[in-house]
This record gives structure tokens, C-alpha cells and sequence, in this order.
């Protein structure tokens, strides 16, 4: 990928969103059974679990990065694990980049669809498993169809959030052209050096985008609500 | 154990739960037949969803009976029809069958059973509640299931359209080989669509037993006060055009009711509350009301500081009447007299 867009003023766009796809992708599969569990379960560890989820939210990007940066680092758990692996450092790399987007964007994956879920009328699911379906099969014919707008908030928002993040890349990624340059730093650095015009460039075509997203699912929404 | 079918299917299911909530306590063991439609009967609260729950496997009970719920072969009809927003009528109704191993239903025949031709191709959130619930029932119907539960399936609809849902319920009983408990605190859609009835009180069964015997015990207080009343079936004889009234035959004799009957059908089924029944030593000549009987009086008993309940045998079937202590003892009605008795009121269930 490196020199593909190199000096491009798309590389930071299109970096940006190659990690956003790739986030919201793994954020639908590791969220949906988390979400479904919190919707579910009865534990009295749900507000433990519930609160680990929501934290990204409150937290500053700076401080997750920092912890991210210490794991992910050589000398981290997860960092030194990878090295031993791959023989690269997750740290100040596109892999490092996508772990630490899911950590970041885990509860914009998560709340959609757990709300999704929990709005779900349980007499309903109830009525599929005496119908004959096992919980898998009911998840997959009946939960999933009924919670598309859970889905697509989840989606949506995970993405566009991703996209957004400027924190904790700085902190885990860097700015390294091609690898972990996304679009938010390529601005930040654009200022820094007084290129007010591709500084303005990146934040229009940003701006438009993040519109774009928002509306389109809203519009979704309402179409879906009022079928 | 849950509803298991014990080896010969003539015989009978054994119903075997017990669980405990805070302030509740379902402790519940019982046989019903393995056929018809069995009555489950109880104030609100009494236990009657939670044990039809317990049936289904949706509640965690004490059962040994650790089957998944969706490989018990129960269905389970909702008293909101719990339809699945996302398909339309065919692939509701489908939805269980594609699950069934076993399908001893005739599809076509469960469509045209419940009238549902014309809404094949509709979401559910287009339908009525009563289209609702026939879709629920047909849905149910074409899982084969071994036991279906019905949890008040009318409880949820106006007037209008219970009596729109009867007939079809009526269809079921009459059609259907797979036995079906019925839950309901109405007397009325019991004794027009039960063989057989369990009462519940407090998550404990307090009587069982076919249903004509059972509605003629005076003993259950359950059955006593304002549910009271027999059921007899009898056979449409004749249609008076002028009066339009149709005479019922049965054992003790005849009962004009108004409205035409077909003379074809095999026997109907009729309500009498015990309200409606009063008694006289001597034949009444000059009454408005038309159907006077005469009959044996079997049992008196006392309900309550004021009202009395009795049995009295005509042919073969008996009639209940609520009469106040007062006039007991007034006439001096004992075991054994020969008395008449004023039905003011026939309901044909069926």
C-alpha cells in the first residue's frame, strides 16, 4: 500500500477508510454476541460488563491510547505476543491501528444493538423456540431480521466514529504515510506546517461525508419505522 | 417431567410441575386425557400461564425434564398472537413446519380450516387481532406439535371479534386429533369448547374431571357462585317459523330456544346457568317462560349464608339451580322430591 497514494491527497482518505471498514466489520462480530449477551443475561455482572463497554465513551482518546500503547507496545502483553508471531510491532502499525479502533468504537458497536435486542418482545423469541427453533436458529431468522435498525445504527456509527478518531491514532499509530497516516492526522499535520488549503480540502470532503452518513441513516430509520 | 406422552397416546398426559417464586408457589401434578381439549381453569393469578409455561419449557421448574424447549413438541398459542414481523402470513405459518420433523398436517387443509386464503400474502401488522390469532393457531397447528397450548387466545379481543374467532376454535375442537389444553377464567369459552376441565386456585389443582360431572359438583367453591351451571347436550327437532324458535331434544325432554338451528347437525351443545333456573312443587300454568321441566331433585347445597345450590336429575343430565336458602327452606325442597323446574335462559354454545 505504501507509494500506492503516497503523496496523494486521497491516502489519508482512503487509510481512513480502509480502517473504518475493516473496524466496523470486526466490531459486528465480536459486538453482536456481546450485545446479545448484555441484553440477555440475568448476571449481577452486567453493570460491570456494561460499564468496561461504555468506557471509551467518557474516557480521553489520550488515555486510552496510553494503556493501548503499553499493551500493544513490544513489551505489552498483547504487543509482545504479536511480535513473537509476526515478528512486527503492532505498535505504529495499520494491525495496531485496528485494535486499538475497536477498543475506541467498541460501545458505538455495542449500544445500537443491545438496544435492538433488549426492545425485542421476548413472547416473540419465545414463540420462534416452540415453533421448533433451536437459540442459534432463532437468533439467525428471527432476532437478526427484526433488529436490522440495531445493525445499521451499529454500522453507521462505528464507522463514522472510527473515522473521527484522532487520540488514541496519534497515540498508537503515529504518522507514518500509507500505514497509519489516517485522514484526522494528515489534517492535524496540514495545520501544524500552515497548508491551510489541504487542511481545508480534507475537512470539507470530511465533513460532507460525516453528513452523509448521518442522514442516510436516519432516512433508513424512518423509512424502516414506517414500514 | 412436562407434558410427556406416556407410551399408549389413548391414555393419558401427566403434568408434573412445581416451582417456587416470591410470593408464589406452583406445586401441580396431574393427568389429563390425551385427547380433546382440556379446560384449564382459574381466577387471574392462580397459576394458569405459569404452568402452561412450565409445559413449554419457558420456565425453569423443578421437571426432570431437561429437553430444549424448541425439541419438546409443544405448541404454544399466546394470548397476543406473537406473529414475526418480518414474514408475511405464508412464511408465519411455515416458519414451524420448515422445523418439523415429522408433518402429519395437511397444510391446504389448515389454511382453509382457519380461512386464511386471502391473507397469505400479508405482513402481520396488516391483520386484526382475530386474523392474528388464526394465524398464530394455524402456525402452531402446521408444527404437528404432541400438545398444543392455548393461553386465553381470545382474552385479548373485543367481543366482535371473539365471536368471529369461535366458530374456528369450535373447527379445532371438532377436527383436531392432537389433545389441546385450553386456559381461560371464563366459564362461557370453557363450557362451549372443553371435554374436560382442571381448576387451579393459588398454583394448586383443586378439581379435575370430565366436564359435564365436573360443572354438576356442587362441592367445588370455584364452580358454585356466579360460574355455576350445567352444560347438556342436545339434538335441534324442530323449527317453529312463527315464533322462530327451534325445540332441542334431550334426555329429560325438550327446550325451545330462539333462532333457527339446522335440524341436520348432530347434537348441539347448551349452557344453562344456574342463575337462570328456578323451581316450583307444583307445575306452573300461567309463567312467560316457556321451557318447564320436570325433574328429581338429587342434592341441596348451601353456599353461603344466603344462597343454596341445587342439583336436580332430568333424564339423564342434570340442571343446576341457585336458589336463596330461604326459599329451600320455605318449600321445603329436600334429596329425592319430585319438583319442576323454570329454565328462563339457554345459551347454545355450539
Amino acid at each position: 500500500m505504501d507509494g500506492l497514494f503516497g503523496t496523494s491527497v486521497f491516502s489519508p482518505m482512503f487509510l481512513s477508510a480502509q480502517l473504518a471498514l475493516v473496524t466496523t466489520v470486526l466490531l459486528i462480530l465480536i459486538g453482536t454476541p456481546l450485545a446479545w449477551w448484555l441484553a440477555q443475561t440475568p448476571s449481577r455482572y452486567k453493570p460491570v460488563a456494561q460499564a468496561v463497554v461504555a468506557m471509551p465513551i467518557v474516557l480521553p482518546p489520550t488515555v486510552l491510547g496510553f494503556y493501548l500503547l503499553i499493551l500493544l507496545g513490544p513489551n505489552g502483553a498483547i504487543g509482545a505476543w504479536w511480535v513473537e508471531l509476526t515478528g512486527d510491532t503492532l505498535t505504529f502499525s495499520f494491525a495496531g491501528l485496528v485494535i486499538a479502533s475497536c477498543v475506541y468504537s467498541l460501545p458505538f458497536a455495542v449500544q445500537p444493538m443491545q438496544n435492538a435486542f433488549e426492545a425485542l418482545p421476548r413472547q416473540t423469541l419465545e414463540f420462534a423456540r416452540t415453533q421448533g427453533a433451536s437459540k442459534l436458529d432463532m437468533f439467525f431468522a428471527v432476532v437478526v431480521p427484526m433488529s436490522v435498525r440495531g445493525f445499521v445504527g451499529a454500522a453507521v456509527l462505528s464507522f463514522a466514529h472510527t473515522l473521527g478518531e484522532f487520540g488514541v491514532v496519534l497515540m498508537v499509530g503515529g504518522n507514518i504515510p500509507g500505514e497509519t497516516r489516517v485522514v484526522s492526522i494528515a489534517i492535524f499535520d496540514h495545520v501544524e506546517t500552515l497548508n491551510y488549503a489541504a487542511a481545508h480540502q480534507m475537512s470539507l470532503l470530511l465533513l460532507g461525508f460525516a453528513f452523509l452518513v448521518l442522514f442516510g441513516m436516519f432516512v433508513f430509520n424512518r423509512r424502516w419505522s414506517i414500514r | 417431567m412436562t407434558a410427556q406422552v406416556h407410551g399408549d397416546p389413548d391414555t393419558a398426559i401427566s403434568l408434573k410441575h412445581a416451582l417456587r417464586r416470591d410470593t408464589f408457589e406452583l406445586d401441580v401434578d396431574v393427568r389429563i386425557p390425551a385427547r380433546g381439549v382440556t379446560g384449564l381453569f382459574g381466577e387471574s393469578g392462580s397459576g394458569k400461564t405459569t404452568l402452561l409455561r412450565c409445559i413449554a419449557g419457558l420456565e425453569t421448574d423443578n421437571s426432570r425434564d431437561i429437553r430444549p424447549i424448541h425439541q419438546r413438541g409443544i405448541g404454544y398459542v399466546f394470548q397476543k398472537p406473537q406473529l414475526f414481523p418480518h414474514l408475511d402470513v405464508r412464511r408465519n405459518i411455515e416458519f414451524g413446519l420448515r422445523r418439523s420433523h415429522s408433518s402429519r398436517v395437511d397444510k391446504a387443509q389448515v389454511v382453509e380450516m382457519l380461512g386464511l386464503e386471502t391473507l397469505l400474502e400479508r405482513k402481520p401488522d396488516s391483520l386484526s387481532g382475530g386474523e392474528a390469532q388464526r394465524v398464530a393457531i394455524a402456525a402452531v397447528l402446521l408444527r404437528s406439535p404432541q400438545l398444543i397450548l392455548m393461553d386465553e387466545p381470545l382474552a385479548s379481543l373485543d367481543q366482535r371479534r371473539k365471536d368471529e374467532l369461535l366458530p374456528y376454535l369450535d373447527r379445532l375442537h371438532d377436527e383436531l386429533s392432537v389433545p389441546m389444553i385450553y386456559v381461560s377464567h371464563s366459564i362461557d369459552e370453557v363450557s362451549r369448547l372443553c371435554d374436560y376441565l382442571v381448576l387451579i386456585d393459588n398454583g394448586k389443582i383443586v378439581g379435575n374431571g370430565e366436564l359435564h360431572e365436573m360443572l354438576c359438583r356442587l362441592d367445588v367453591p370455584m364452580l358454585s357462585g356466579p360460574n355455576a351451571g350445567s352444560v347438556i347436550e342436545a339434538k335441534p327437532e324442530h323449527y317453529d317459523s312463527d315464533y322462530d324458535l327451534t325445540r332441542l331434544g334431550f334426555s329429560g325432554g325438550t327446550l325451545s330456544v330462539p333462532g333457527r338451528y339446522d335440524l341436520e347437525s348432530s347434537n348441539v351443545r347448551l349452557r344453562i346457568a344456574a342463575n337462570d333456573v328456578s323451581i316450583c312443587l307444583t307445575q306452573p300454568e300461567d309463567s312467560t317462560i316457556l321451557n318447564v321441566l320436570g325433574a328429581r331433585v338429587d342434592e341441596v347445597q348451601v353456599v353461603d349464608t344466603a344462597a343454596a345450590l341445587v342439583r336436580l336429575e332430568i333424564g339423564t343430565d342434570y340442571l343446576l339451580a341457585l336458589v336463596t336458602r330461604r326459599s329451600v327452606v320455605r318449600l321445603g325442597i329436600k334429596n329425592g322430591d319430585r319438583v319442576f323446574v323454570q329454565v328462563k335462559s339457554v345459551t347454545v354454545k355450539r
